[in-house]
């Protein structure tokens, strides 16, 4: 079976342009005279990069293997709850309490000893692993529950709502040890850089397009492989799969977990961008926004989801700025529009579209 | 794979233990037996015609041969050995059982091509899928399984886009590939022409001798073409066994298809 | 012996004061101000024997040191701060006499604790039985020896059993703490372990580590007998407040339930149907209140319909506008149906405003009572009753109507049903616009225990859901089961472990049920549902 090639046409045209955006941010920030990019674009188009590493990670798991999370916001959330508290452990002395272990929330609520899952928070490299770990380890934990018993279609949709609607829950109660209602914030520097200075912003937006050139390959380099080719069979005759002998639920657990990882990372690169991590991210509202990036730009494409997290994230910025009132209305429209008009996505409707232009004229000469 | 202390029956040597063993099987869905008391042998390299009307639990079998449906009671036995009621569906094929569905299943958003090569007998596991590079002995495997399907020019066609009688000879090409040593085929004959129905006679009783065939089969000149041993299922257990013209002239057996 | 003391003391009080007074309220206030601090209070229990509520404002005034003597006589209570009079015997405004023309009546501490005596004597006599329930519960509470005439009094003129009890209670701690002999002692004990709750509980702890076995003995027994009979009613509790838990629940999912398991459409936007229902609640009173008040206690019973056609009406728009592209998508629906719900909801918040709306409790909704120690409030027992009629609807609508039956057909085979003639497209739009209907009358409820704001449906939406698929998709038995399990479990572990804690382990107890039983506590089995 030959091998797609690991970059097409279209991740090509994508990877163009974040780098020339990698180029274009630093450039426009910090060399030239009057800011032509302003340091609050640098921190949207850091958020957008974000969020769209968030939707790849969930096009891996719904595009291709046809399991539609409404949880990933939570891998999302724990991956940005790791980066937290390094970064609520960097502040130091320098909290209002000034206390130079426990961070201010702790010492607030009366607490008088560091918990022991805060241990080794200092360490970024530790919070680096801990982003992947945490992520990983609760999507391998419910996968591997979920998968073996065959939990699939709206059943697995559901439960995954419930996992990150009770994870919102938990979160908010201030005996968790992770700042309850408020969350992780006041945030002050990240390895010494100084999270207010345009430099590390232009940094950590130009880290984001990375790692999203980066999961945009992995996924690629995994949708292509034949384990990818397995992953479109469970999507489209699951049963059929289990009698070639491919044992489906591993393959299922095998990408959950990649893709919750993923996942992971980007909150873990949003969270100093935002400067917060509050439960709020848990909620199930959250991660069904994110099915409708995928949905709009493209399942099963990568770089549609990609396109369609930063084409309505900015459509939100614009729109809750504008017309407040409006945002909600024109999200629930794309709902419905997009799975009802659009079932393959702004990318599919365009690639289509260009298609039957090319073809046009080749059928024109063929009949004459 | 739990390893069944070994039945001995009537002493045979181990060449010549049955291929599939059933024995007193039943499993009912709420108080409805949709398999009752059923027991079938079949040989290594033998082709097996199972007929019965609907609901004689034909589909049911299958299930419980290939481990998604777990029996009540009785016993499955792989090469006398292998207890097929604790394995499910992914086991019983890595074990050398292949299955084909009455309504084709293949890989529609898959190439052809493709959808042989992911059916080819390799390491199932998704460590090994993920490293997985296409040789030589791979290419040549799938053109020689697209030469016996006739789908040589359809090869990178994607699967949906087939006819359904080619999806049909596509499903089998793939049961070809896993190179199973028993094959339980359900309807083979349904779409496809007169033509292509003798083809797929001739192709299935070539593979028998190989490999053992179950072929669940409603047309009976299908049946006839196949000329071998004939199973009649009714509500669940066997109702006669022997040839077709045998068969066929039971009284019992003319009373369940015509007498109702 | 009480009798006794009483004529003693009265002699006491002929003795001292310097006119012979009658027993009758004028003559006791015209003798209030008269004589010794002794004689005052002796005047002032007095009046607390009487059983005159008149006197209450009065002994009131006394001890605030707002009751004045004029200089012919006369009693007069004066406002502290604008110095109005009224007459102290008859109540008649009097104007604003000068402060200097008047004396101040004087209590010392004697005449206060008189005072107090004699007002909580004087509720136990108040014409209104609640008011003397409250009275005697206090004086349960007080267990003042003091008290024991007061309410051997009020006992023997008490009609009202319940209220009678109660006296007797606090009479039984009051002795408790006097030096009653043995006998009257052990009496009281056995009273108060009839009781049985928190206020038996405090007066009788005392008494266990007395001194005297045989008291100690029978208050221990007594004590055990009530934690014993706490603990059976806080299970009866328990129980009370899940199966409101409950019915909530089954309200919020019966609907879903329907086009989940029935369809196999999941409709997201089902708890903002549920919230359409609750605003056109709060429309309705808004009506009444405005057009016609005195209808105000039937507001619910015209709200219900009517949220039932609303939602109901919205419920057959999304299956006819939207669903009905989407048949064998579910996810997509999912999706689409969660696109409306956003819709609904800005809708309601830019019609109605962002913040709560006030929706009233009628008369008959409000309020509570006890059966034994369980409080039970009126409220929330109708919506049980409400829900589980709706229930009952609903079950006789799927069995014996025709439109039940054909949804019925068009569910366990479309194709079939079709070819029979029935009109699959309709009967799906009935069976949508008959959840969406039921989720109406779900917010007709809830209006009534929860906050009407726009977030009302994703409140509850994921439990609704975690209810459906617990009870089994396709089988609304299994719903009502879900339902009620979920609301006992949960208030059962709430004492444990918190409100949210529990509702944590709840969620996280589906997610491994699910494992177990993919298709829920009542499956529908078979091969059509394995394939």
């Amino acid at each position: 079976m030959p091998r797609q090639g690991l970059i097409d046409r279209r991740l090509a045209i994508f990877l163009l342009g974040l780098f020339i955006l990698t180029v274009a941010v630093p450039v426009g920030n910090l060399a030239m005279a009057g800011k032509p990019v302003p340091t609050y674009l640098v921190a949207l188009i850091g958020k957008y990069l974000c969020y769209a590493l968030l939707a790849v990670a969930l096009d891996l798991v719904w595009g291709y293997c046809g399991i539609l999370s409404l949880g990933h916001g939570a891998f999302f959330a724990l991956g940005g709850y790791a980066m937290g508290m390094y970064l609520m452990r960097e502040i130091g002395a320098r909290g209002v309490y000034a206390n130079p272990l426990l961070p201010d929330f702790m010492v607030f609520i009366g607490w008088k000893h560091l918990p022991w899952y805060w241990w080794g928070f200092d360490h970024f490299w530790l919070a680096a692993i801990m982003v992947l770990l945490a992520p990983g380890i609760l999507a391998f934990t419910f996968g591997w529950f979920a998968f073996r018993s065959r939990v699939t279609g709206v059943y697995l949709s559901i439960i995954t709502q419930a996992m990150t609607y009770a994870l919102m829950l938990a979160f908010f109660r201030n005996e968790m040890g992770f700042g309850g209602n408020n969350g992780l914030t006041d945030f002050k520097d990240i390895l010494g850089f100084d999270l207010a200075s345009d430099g590390t912003k232009v940094g950590l937006t130009m880290l984001s397009a990375v790692a999203l050139a980066g999961g945009l390959l992995l996924s690629r380099w995994i949708t292509t492989s034949r384990l990818g080719k397995v992953l479109v069979c469970v999507r489209d005759a699951e049963s059929r799969t289990r009698f070639l002998g491919y044992r489906v639920e591993h393959y299922k657990l095998f990408i959950f977990t990649v893709s919750a990882m993923m996942a992971g990372v980007a909150g873990a690169l949003y969270v100093p961008q935002v400067g917060i991590i509050n439960p709020s991210e848990f909620s199930p509202a959250n991660s069904i926004e994110i099915v409708i990036w995928v949905a709009l730009g493209g399942r099963g494409t990568l770089v549609g989801a990609a396109l369609g997290a930063i084409i309505v994230a900015a459509a939100k910025t614009y729109l809750t700025g504008a017309l407040p009132e409006a945002w909600l209305y024109a999200l629930g429209a794309l709902f419905i529009l997009v799975t009802i008009a659009l079932p393959t996505g702004v990318l599919g409707a365009v690639e289509t579209g260009i298609g039957r232009l090319r073809r046009r004229p080749a059928a024109k000469e063929a009949e004459a | 794979m739990s390893a069944h202390h070994p039945h001995a029956i009537g002493g045979l040597p181990p060449e010549e233990l049955p291929q599939l063993y059933l024995n007193g099987v039943s499993r009912a869905f709420e108080g409805f037996k949709a398999i009752n008391n059923l027991s079938l042998v079949i040989e290594p390299g033998e082709l097996r015609a199972v007929i019965g009307p609907n609901g004689a639990g034909k589909t049911t079998m299958m299930d419980i041969i290939t481990g998604k449906t777990r029996p009540d009671t009785g016993e499955v036995l792989w090469q006398q050995t292998v207890d097929l009621t604790k394995l499910d569906e992914a086991d019983t094929a890595r074990l050398g059982i292949g299955r084909k569905f009455q309504k084709p299943t293949v890989f529609e958003s898959h190439t052809v091509a493709d959808n042989l090569a992911l059916a080819i007998k390799a390491d199932r596991s998704p460590w090994a899928t993920l490293f997985h590079r296409a040789d030589v002995a791979e290419a040549a495997r799938i053109d020689e399984l697209l030469g016996i399907i006739r789908l040589g020019d359809k090869r990178h066609r994607m699967a949906g886009d087939l006819s359904h009688g080619q999806k049909q000879w596509l499903e089998i090409g793939m049961l070809l590939a896993q190179d199973p040593q028993l094959l339980l085929v359900d309807e083979p004959a349904a779409g496809m022409t007169d033509a292509e129905t003798m083809l797929t006679a001739d192709l299935l009783k070539s593979i028998a001798g190989e490999r053992s065939v179950i072929v669940v089969e409603h047309d009976m000149e299908f049946v006839r073409a196949l000329g071998c041993k004939v199973t009649v299922l009714h509500q669940g257990s066997v109702l006669a066994e022997g040839n077709l013209e045998m068969v066929s002239a039971m009284p019992e057996v003319i009373e369940v298809y015509l007498g109702r | 012996m009480t009798s006794l003391l009483r004529a003693v003391l009265t002699i006491c009080a002929l003795l001292y004061a310097s006119v012979a007074v009658a027993d009758d309220f004028s003559a006791l206030v015209q003798a209030l101000p008269k004589g010794s601090y002794h004689a005052r209070s002796v005047v002032v229990k007095k009046l607390g024997l009487l059983g005159d509520a008149r006197a209450v404002p009065v002994l009131k005034a006394l001890n605030n040191d707002d009751l004045k003597v004029a200089g012919d006589g006369t009693v007069l209570i004066v406002n502290d701060t604008t110095g109005a009079a009224t007459s102290a015997i008859g109540g008649a405004a009097m104007g604003k006499p000068d402060p200097n023309s008047l004396d101040r009546v004087k209590a010392n501490n004697m005449v206060r604790r008189a005072i107090r005596t004699a007002i909580g004597m004087l509720t136990l006599r108040d014409p209104d039985p609640a008011k003397r329930m409250k009275a005697a519960e206090d004086a349960l509470k007080a267990a003042d020896p003091e008290q024991i005439d007061a309410l051997d009094a009020a006992i023997s003129a008490e009609r009202d059993a319940g209220v009678k009890a109660v006296m007797a209670e606090a009479r039984a701690a009051a002795v408790l703490k006097s030096d009653a002999p043995e006998a009257q002692k052990l009496a009281a004990i056995h009273t108060l372990g009839d009781r049985g709750d928190n206020a038996a509980l405090a007066a009788l702890v005392p008494v266990a580590n007395s001194k005297e076995p045989a008291l100690a003995q029978a208050a221990k027994t007594a004590l055990s007998a009530i934690r014993e009979a706490q603990q059976f009613w806080r299970l009866a509790q328990n129980i009370w407040f899940g199966l409101s838990l409950g019915s909530v629940l089954l309200l919020a999912a019966v609907g879903l339930a329907i086009t989940f398991g029935v369809m196999g459409v999941i409709n997201m936007a089902h708890g903002e149907l549920v919230m359409l229902g609750a605003y056109t609640t709060f429309v309705v009173q808004q009506v009444i209140r405005a057009d016609a008040p005195g209808l105000f206690g039937w507001s619910l019973a015209i709200a219900a319909p009517l949220a039932f056609l609303v939602s109901g009406a919205v419920g057959i728009a999304i299956e006819r506008g939207i669903v009905r592209h989407l048949y064998g998508r579910p996810l997509e629906t999912l999706l689409a149906t969660w696109g409306v719900s956003l819709i609904l909801q800005q809708a309601v918040r830019t019609i109605f405003g962002p913040d709560n709306r006030d929706v009233g409790n009628p008369g008959w909704m409000s309020g509570a009572f006890k059966i034994g120690q369980m409080q039970v409030t009126w409220n929330r027992l109708w919506i049980l009753i409400f829900c589980l009629a709706v229930f009952a609807v609903l079950l006789a609508v799927l069995k014996k109507t025709p439109i039940g039956l054909q949804m019925r057909a068009v569910t366990q085979n479309r194709a079939m049903a079709a070819n029979m003639g029935i009109r699959t497209g309709g009967v799906d739009a009935l069976t949508f616009g008959l959840g969406a209907g039921i989720a109406g009358l779900a917010g007709v409820a809830l209006s009534q225990v929860d906050n009407v704001s726009p977030n009302l449906g994703q409140n509850y939406i994921v439990d609704s859901f975690m209810v459906v698929v617990f009870g089994g998709a396709g089988n609304i038995w299994g719903t009502l089961a879900g339902a009620f399990t979920l609301g006992i479990a949960n208030k059962f572990l709430e004492p444990f472990s918190g409100a949210v804690l529990a509702k944590i382990l709840i969620l996280v107890g589906i997610i491994l049920f699910i494992q177990k039983r993919p298709r829920g506590l009542f499956a529908v089995k078979g091969r059509a549902v394995e394939s």
